[in-house]
């Protein structure tokens, strides 16, 4: 393996000389990263400082009789012992819900329980001391009595007349339910030549992410501003609901966001724990520190999927799929959590499933019910990996029935890469898009007729090969649609000021976060390309509330396409103005100069006029010499948000190439291929690398990771030694290509790729294992995780 | 509840280093809280994921798993020294450029790990790499440029390239 030296990759037509768009520039932080240098909420030390452990409930669901702290509040190096009830004087409680999702409804919540424990998980006491072993030891000495109540947490069951309501006021265990009805489906069905049904599983499962929670928060009295050192993805929008609790307005309110191990939507929430460490601060008027320990993080950090969906697919003999039917139904735990809701991914489930196709005739019911588990919610690529697996599982299941080949199939049904702009069935708008193209080159890159040869000749082997596609489209960058309608205070827009230092270099303050997928790099090489400085003069600051503009922070894929966009729109403005000062210091006209490189030059001829240290030295220095009148303004504040489509989907194919044992039930994956149209490609190593991460997270789910629960709701697995994660060994190499779709909403073009891998990774292990296995006679195996155990029992060998 | 206190002296990078400890105390708790060495970090404190790798007497060692009253007398490197000495410098190199990390969070260990495969064998195989390399959890890359870096390494150290 050579590494390949940074070079124009020929992917945008914004890629020419002095442009950065297009390069795999490598980012500038990880350095620091590599040297142990970095900065993470966990490292975070203050005067002050004291540490919170928290007592969880062991229950499921329990009422909380009385809390015993007397021996707590004595232990060696304990500051305070605080119960929920007490806390509740600090902070108010919440109620996760949106008016967009009609119907949605949820309990209020409290920082810590109050009076009732609703998952095996659930704070119900913490406790301050000056150390974290201190306040472990005395979370041990605090004695709550309990009364067990019953758990609900079978789904099914939920909605029955006999299983208890967990939160009676509302009447029923139903949070969400939404249905859609498009084309004429039962004269869909009653074309097709064959009909499918299934029922597709998908295991509850969570993001594991390296550096656990963690959040420092900082009451400061005498300033009147809590200052709280949080890893999240969105750090103006818990800015807002650390003010909205703690009775605070928001400019009392900074949040502080610097590396970060890990988000994947697990810290794009606010969680209750982190609330009571706000709390926490405020009412010892200090600084409080937690971060989650690994058995924590299992059993409160967000937990998703967990879907049960029944599905139909309607297939004529020549390939066309007539309708399409399906019925979600998903737990979410005692609260639909805050702000985002827990309908989210239901909802994306029931618009992303026949996305990739033209059949007209659709209808889907989506039901979201109450459980005494953790609480489940928007985790990386929210609904796609359920949505893709349940169609092309029905895809496949649909070929294999009539006898023809997944891969014709797909292209009898796709989108033509010249229909759009189109509307799907469920009512999405696509812009453009390019599923052909994309089936196409991945076809070519697997080299798919020699891999299915190579299968069929080692069948006769008895070696057992599959081949797994899944064509797939993808949400990103959202527009308000997504919360600000449903009354959710999280920005759809961003923003970046960039700042001319007094030495010609460039401070560029974005309102987008860095969470390792290289949002700072993205933003250097929008801001060096478009203001014309070469890319080490770009310094990016993000995650501080009080030094960033307004804006969403990093989620549904939306750092590079609307924070590069407002970076990119920011450079230009910043240029304009830089000209107009040097027009000025030389007497020339604007237009007839430009930046390239970081000097000052003649547009037509690219002779060198001043450099940027000079223009700023006189500007700053020397304002005295500048014509009467004339203020140059070097720092410029530009914004960005989609408005013409509420998402820019792209969309993409993956396919996965394994082998099952079919003595053991192993499955050893031995190549993944992806190709992915996020548009304009900003850096191509970073788009890769996102591709590559999220498809190994969607092969744990297809594969390994499943956070087991007993009927009891006693969470089985809640480490890492039980809970299975891909490693190393397991993974195989993912070979990535592209085809370029810019958006012509932005002058970038760029659309998000983030969560492309783990949005089709899932479907098409699946369909792999189940191609490898059908001629076996095996009945498709449509529950993920795809265990050995249920490979052998879909074989009948157990 | 605490246990009592113990005496140690060991070489931490380099320095010396004479602290009391408690006896429950983590090698890696002791190396972050006590000598403010951060680099070093806790994921799962049960051995599993890699995070809190280190050097003691040259033997791969998660941090979590060892008590620092262990470490008497010993030698322990960590990411610090390790990069502060240089000895990892072309590993960081073809990290960074391969983009071979994204939060970081494993990193320091993943280095570690690294290093300790490429003094082993000359240019071992991608696959002897993913193995030597499994007991360390990386949940942002999916592990394809891990590899590709750590191979690169070894056969630009073995002259190859």
């Amino acid at each position: 393996m050579k590494i390949a030296d940074d070079q124009p990759s020929g992917l945008s037509a914004l890629d020419r000389p002095n442009s950065y768009i297009g390069r795999s520039v490598p980012r500038p932080n990880l350095t620091r990263l590599m040297q142990g240098r970095g900065q993470y909420v966990s490292d975070v030390v203050l005067p002050r400082m004291v540490h919170a452990a928290f007592v969880r409930s062991p229950h499921a669901h329990a009422r909380i009789k009385a809390i015993a702290t007397g021996a707590a509040k004595e232990s060696p190096g304990v500051v305070a012992v605080v119960t929920g009830a007490e806390l509740a004087a600090v902070i108010t409680p919440w109620v996760g819900v949106l008016t967009h999702l009609k119907g949605i409804k949820s309990a209020p919540q409290h920082a810590i329980a109050v009076e009732r424990a609703c998952w095996q998980g659930e704070a119900v006491c913490a406790v301050v001391a000056r150390s974290r072993a201190q306040a472990e030891d005395a979370c041990a000495l605090v004695e709550v009595d309990y009364d067990v109540l019953a758990a609900v947490t079978d789904p099914e069951t939920a909605l029955e007349e006999t299983t208890p309501v967990i939160h009676p006021e509302l009447g029923d265990n139903l949070t969400f339910e939404r249905s859609l009805n498009a084309g004429d489906v039962d004269k869909g069905f009653a074309a097709a030549d064959a009909i499918v049904a299934a029922t597709f599983m998908f295991g509850r499962h969570t993001g594991v992410t390296n550096e656990p929670r963690a959040i420092v928060a900082d009451w400061n009295p005498a300033e009147a501003r809590l200052t709280v050192y949080q890893g999240t993805q969105a750090p103006h929008m818990t800015q807002n609901l650390f003010a909205k609790h703690l009775d605070l307005e928001e400019r009392q309110v900074r949040v502080i966001t610097k590396d970060v191990g890990g988000s994947f939507g697990i810290k794009v929430h606010i969680y209750a724990d982190e609330m009571a460490i706000a709390a926490l601060s405020k009412l010892l008027r200090r600084p409080v520190k937690f971060v989650a320990d690994r058995f924590e993080s299992f059993s409160t950090d967000i937990h998703a999927r967990d879907h049960r969906v029944t599905a139909r697919i309607g297939v004529k003999r020549d390939g066309v799929i007539t309708a399409f039917e399906i019925d979600d139904l998903t737990g979410i735990g005692p609260y639909s959590v805050y702000p985002r809701t827990s309908g989210i991914e239901a909802n994306q489930v029931v618009n992303l499933v026949g996305g990739p196709y033209t059949c007209p005739n659709y209808r889907a019911r989506a039901r979201v019910v109450f459980q005494n588990k953790n609480v489940m919610c928007q985790y990386r690529a929210v609904g796609h990996p359920i949505a893709t697996a349940v169609t092309e599982g029905l895809v496949e299941l649909a070929a294999a029935e009539i006898g023809m080949d997944p891969a014709a199939l797909r292209r009898r049904n796709l989108y033509a890469d010249d229909a759009y702009p189109a509307t799907s069935a469920a009512g999405l708008k696509f812009e453009g898009l390019s599923h052909h193209a994309s089936l196409d080159k991945l076809l070519a890159m697997m080299d798919y007729a020699a891999l299915r040869a190579e299968q069929a000749r080692l069948r006769a082997r008895g070696v057992h090969r599959g081949i797994g596609l899944a064509s797939f489209i993808e949400v990103t960058n959202p527009s308000a649609a997504f919360y600000g309608v449903g009354g959710a205070r999280i920005s759809s827009q961003d923003g970046a000021t960039l700042r001319l230092d007094a030495t010609g270099a460039v401070f560029c303050h974005s309102g987008v976060t860095e969470q390792g997928q290289g949002a700072e790099s993205v933003l250097a090489q929008c801001v060096a390309s478009s203001f014309g400085v070469p890319i080490e003069r770009v310094r990016v600051v993000t995650g501080d509330t009080d030094n960033v503009p307004y804006g969403g922070g990093t989620w549904a894929s939306r750092a590079a396409g609307i924070g590069g966009e407002a970076a990119w729109q920011a450079g230009k403005a910043l240029r304009a103005n830089v000209l107009a000062a040097a027009a000025s210091i030389l007497q020339a006209d604007p237009a007839a100069l430009d930046i390239r490189a970081g000097v000052v030059v003649d547009a037509d001829t690219g002779r060198e006029r001043m450099g940027l240290d000079e223009v700023a030295r006189i500007v700053y220095f020397r304002p005295d010499t500048l014509p009467p009148g004339f203020q140059p303004e070097f720092l410029v504040t530009r914004h960005y948000v989609p408005r013409g489509w509420p998402f820019a989907f792209t969309n993409g194919v993956q396919a996965s190439y394994l082998e099952v044992d079919i003595k053991t039930g192993q499955i050893a994956l031995l190549k993944h291929w992806c190709v992915e149209d996020c548009g304009t490609v900003i850096n191509p190593q970073l788009v890769d690398e996102q591709i590559r991460g999220g498809i190994v997270q969607g092969v744990g789910a297809a594969l390994f990771e499943h956070c087991l629960y007993d009927e009891d709701g006693q969470l089985l697995n809640g480490n890492m030694m039980d809970y299975l994660v891909p490693m190393a060994g397991e993974m195989p190499d993912i070979e990535i290509g592209h085809v370029v779709t810019p958006t012509a909403e932005s002058e970038l073009g760029a659309k998000g790729a983030g969560e492309a891998g783990t949005a089709g990774a899932p479907a098409c292990v699946m369909n792999a294992v189940n191609d490898a296995l059908r001629p076996l006679g095996a009945a498709p195996i449509l529950t993920m995780p795809i265990t050995p155990e249920r490979v052998l029992r879909a074989l009948g060998k157990v | 509840m605490p246990g009592r206190a113990v005496e140690i002296r060991l070489r931490v990078n380099g320095e010396a280093v004479h602290e009391r400890v408690d006896a429950r105390r983590t090698l890696v708790d002791f190396l972050r809280e006590e000598l403010g060495l951060t680099g070093t970090h806790i994921g799962c404190e049960q051995g599993v994921c890699g995070s809190c790798t280190v050097l003691v007497d040259d033997a791969v060692v998660r941090g979590c798993l060892m008590l620092a009253v262990q470490c008497d007398g010993a030698r322990v490197d960590t990411i610090e020294g390790i990069s502060d000495s240089g000895a990892i410098a072309d590993l960081q190199d073809a990290f960074a450029r391969r983009n071979a990390l994204q939060c970081g969070f494993c990193t320091p260990g993943m280095l570690i790990g690294a290093q300790d495969l490429l003094r082993r064998r000359e240019i071992p195989s991608r696959d002897a790499i993913r193995e030597h390399l499994s007991g360390n959890y990386c949940r942002c890359t999916g592990y394809h440029a891990i590899v590709d870096a750590v191979e690169s390494v070894a056969q630009k150290r073995a002259g190859r390239i």
